[in-house]
């Protein structure tokens, strides 16, 4: 069968999530053989093996870490040589779309970004896009060369599959190019002990009504009873309340949840560019007319500081 | 010293307009308002501030590649501050995909002369943000992208890139290609003296042929991707609106308990 190369999205070897989707929508096209770079590379074979892949090439060189996006691009390179697949697969994050971009211009292939589904088509793989803030869906097919796609969080199941998951070294020799950016400093995110906010089932969202830094413990409240990550619209973020990286929207995080509750958030286009594709979505806002009512499956027009905390204390009591 | 920037910028159907496809599944641009893509609003502000704080001689060039009316997106840039524009406008460029915009830019970029590129971090329609990734590579210099903080001292660039799992310090030598985000800066709006005045910049138009470009490296023809199929995506069918009289909190429990999220 023909191979499929999934790159491996890992922190120390911690796949994430992303990575595991990838591995069931490879399958529909082919054998996935993974490729892990840099420290911790080969701890992902377990995990990569039970869902799925036949193979993991693994590099653990510290240039991945210590140069920008290329020396990744060039450790794919290596892959495709040694492999020759029909695909390659890429978490749609920021990085993973640089990486994947370059990487197809490397091997005369086009490129599609931010697919929300790939299936097996008479052409090659045909990718599923959700365009001008999800009000279109497209499908394409790459037309040249090997199908490079990258993959937005939550565009598949996480699915067992168990297959051999072979470790094998990929020998990467680095260009000129590839040490051109340096890394000289990193500061690593801190954990909220919350579901990462793209792959989170819920996400529970505040904005410019929530009025204040101290008043997101009553979003954080409603998102802990439901286990749930937090969000933020860019008005909150602009004013300090929460950090940039909760950003929900167009320059922020996409998401895709099973729910999104928006709380004191108008629903601008920029915003819904980022949570539209959500399965159901709720809002609680106290003007009737605010836009983002256009998109919910339930809305209640109030206070957020009552509904909030009434529906926290619901849900405490339910599960409780 | 001399340090020439060219800035590239790309004009855009109206987000807040009806946004939609034409029949050859290309983005429909005659029934709707194009501007300056907001992003790149960013990367001239940028630029502007690169060269406002150098002691250097700094060149500031907006470059887009698009059809006439993107003259609009060059106007807007132009009367912001930027020095001089470069319009790449040919009818064979009609469908053309993010590789082959990487070609166009890079072959005009490469005749204008460049010590640095600003980008902004992705483009209000497409959104794909991969463009100032593949025009690094197409030139073969160092990409810092995704900046959220930038500065240029002594022939490097540094700044910092916000990235999922943590934030990062950059640094490359001149030449490079930067990108920028809109946490980096809010971009000025142009004085009435820079709208006159940009009205009196410099505004070069070049062509496929100009660039050592065949048509059918570009265009729909060139594209390496193809779109088979769009469709408006069905309205959402209306959801229940409650109104909060004491209960509203308890109504929401009751829906999300029916939906089994609780
Ligand atoms: C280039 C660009 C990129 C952008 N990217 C993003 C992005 O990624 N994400 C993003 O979110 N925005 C983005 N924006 C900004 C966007 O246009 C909006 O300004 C922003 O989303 C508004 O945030 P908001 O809904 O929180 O605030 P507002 O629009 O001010 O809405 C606040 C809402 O809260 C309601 N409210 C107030 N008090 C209460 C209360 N006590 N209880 C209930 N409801 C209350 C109000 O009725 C109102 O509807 C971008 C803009 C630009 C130009
Ligand atoms: C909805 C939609 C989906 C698309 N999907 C794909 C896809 O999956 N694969 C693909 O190959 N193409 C795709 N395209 C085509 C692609 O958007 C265009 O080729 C585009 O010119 C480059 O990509 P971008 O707009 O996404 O740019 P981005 O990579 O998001 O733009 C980043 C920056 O590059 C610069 N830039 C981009 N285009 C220009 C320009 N024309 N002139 C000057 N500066 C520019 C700007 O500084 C901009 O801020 C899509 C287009 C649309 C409208």
């Amino acid at each position: 069968m023909a191979e499929v190369l999934v790159y491996v999205d890992h922190v120390d070897g911690a796949v994430r999530k992303p990575t595991l989707e990838l591995l069931t929508l490879a399958r529909r096209l082919g054998d996935p053989v993974a490729v892990a770079l840099g420290a911790g590379a080969g701890a992902t074979a377990g995990v990569l093996a039970e869902h799925g892949a036949v193979k993991v090439l693994t590099d653990e060189a510290a240039e991945y870490a210590d140069y920008l996006v290329v020396p990744k691009v060039e450790a794919l390179q290596a892959a495709v040589a040694a492999v020759s697949p029909v695909a390659v697969l890429v978490p749609s994050s920021a990085e993973g779309k640089e990486v994947a971009a370059r990487l197809a211009l490397r091997i005369t292939s086009g490129i599609i970004t931010d697919a929300i589904d790939v299936e097996a088509g008479e052409s090659g793989p045909v990718a599923t896009q959700s365009v001008f803030a999800a009000s279109f869906t497209t499908r394409s097919i790459v037309t040249t060369g090997v199908a490079v796609i990258t993959v937005k969080p939550n565009s598949a199941p996480v699915e067992a599959a168990p297959a051999a998951g072979t470790v094998e070294a990929l020998t990467v020799t680095f260009s000129a190019q590839a040490t051109g950016t340096k890394v000289t400093g990193r500061t690593p995110r801190e954990s909220t002990g919350r579901p990462e906010l793209t792959e989170a089932a819920i996400v529970v969202s505040g904005g410019r009504g929530v009025n204040g830094a101290e008043n997101f413990a009553v979003i954080e409240a409603l998102a802990d009873s439901l286990g749930a990550a937090v969000g933020a619209s860019r008005a909150a973020v602009d004013a300090g309340w929460y950090p940039h990286s909760n950003q929900v929207g167009q320059t922020g995080k996409s998401v895709s949840p099973q729910l999104y509750i928006a709380s004191g958030i108008s629903g601008a286009i920029q915003h819904r560019a980022g949570m539209q594709t959500s399965k159901t979505i709720v809002a609680i806002n106290k003007d009737a007319e605010a836009p983002i009512f256009d998109l919910v499956d339930y809305g209640v027009v109030g206070d957020l500081f009552d509904v909030v905390p009434a529906l926290t204390a619901e849900v405490s009591t339910r599960k409780g | 010293m001399s340090l020439r920037i060219v800035v590239t910028v790309k004009y855009v159907p109206d987000a807040t307009g009806d946004r939609h496809f034409a029949d050859d599944l290309t983005v429909d641009r005659d029934d709707v308002d194009g501007l300056l893509s907001e992003l790149d609003e960013y990367a001239v502000e940028q630029a502007l501030q690169i060269a406002e704080s150098s002691d250097d001689e700094v060149e500031v060039t907006v470059l887009t590649v698009g059809p006439e009316d993107a003259k609009d997106a060059l106007r807007k840039a132009l009367s912001m501050g930027a020095d001089k524009a470069i319009h790449v406008e040919d009818d064979d460029l009609h469908g053309t995909d993010a590789i082959g915009t990487s070609l166009v830019l890079a072959k005009a970029i490469e005749k204008a002369g460049f010590d640095l590129v600003v980008s902004g971090m992705a483009s209000t329609d497409g959104t794909a943000g991969i463009v100032p990734a593949l025009v690094a590579e197409r030139l073969g210099v160092a990409q810092v992208t995704l900046l959220s903080e930038v500065a240029v001292a002594d022939g490097a660039v540094s700044g910092r890139r916000d990235g999922d799992a943590a934030s990062e310090r950059l640094s490359a030598a001149l030449p490079a290609v930067v990108s920028v985000t809109d946490q980096s800066g809010e971009a000025r709006y142009p004085s009435f003296k820079g709208i006159m005045a940009a009205k009196k910049k410099p505004v070069q138009a070049w062509d496929l042929s100009d660039l050592g470009i065949e048509a059918g490296e570009v265009g729909l023809e060139g594209a390496w991707t193809k779109v088979e199929a769009a469709a408006e995506r069905p309205a959402r069918t209306a959801g229940t609106i409650v109104k909060d009289e004491g209960e509203g909190g308890k109504q929401l429990a009751e829906f999300l308990a029916g939906q089994k999220f609780i």
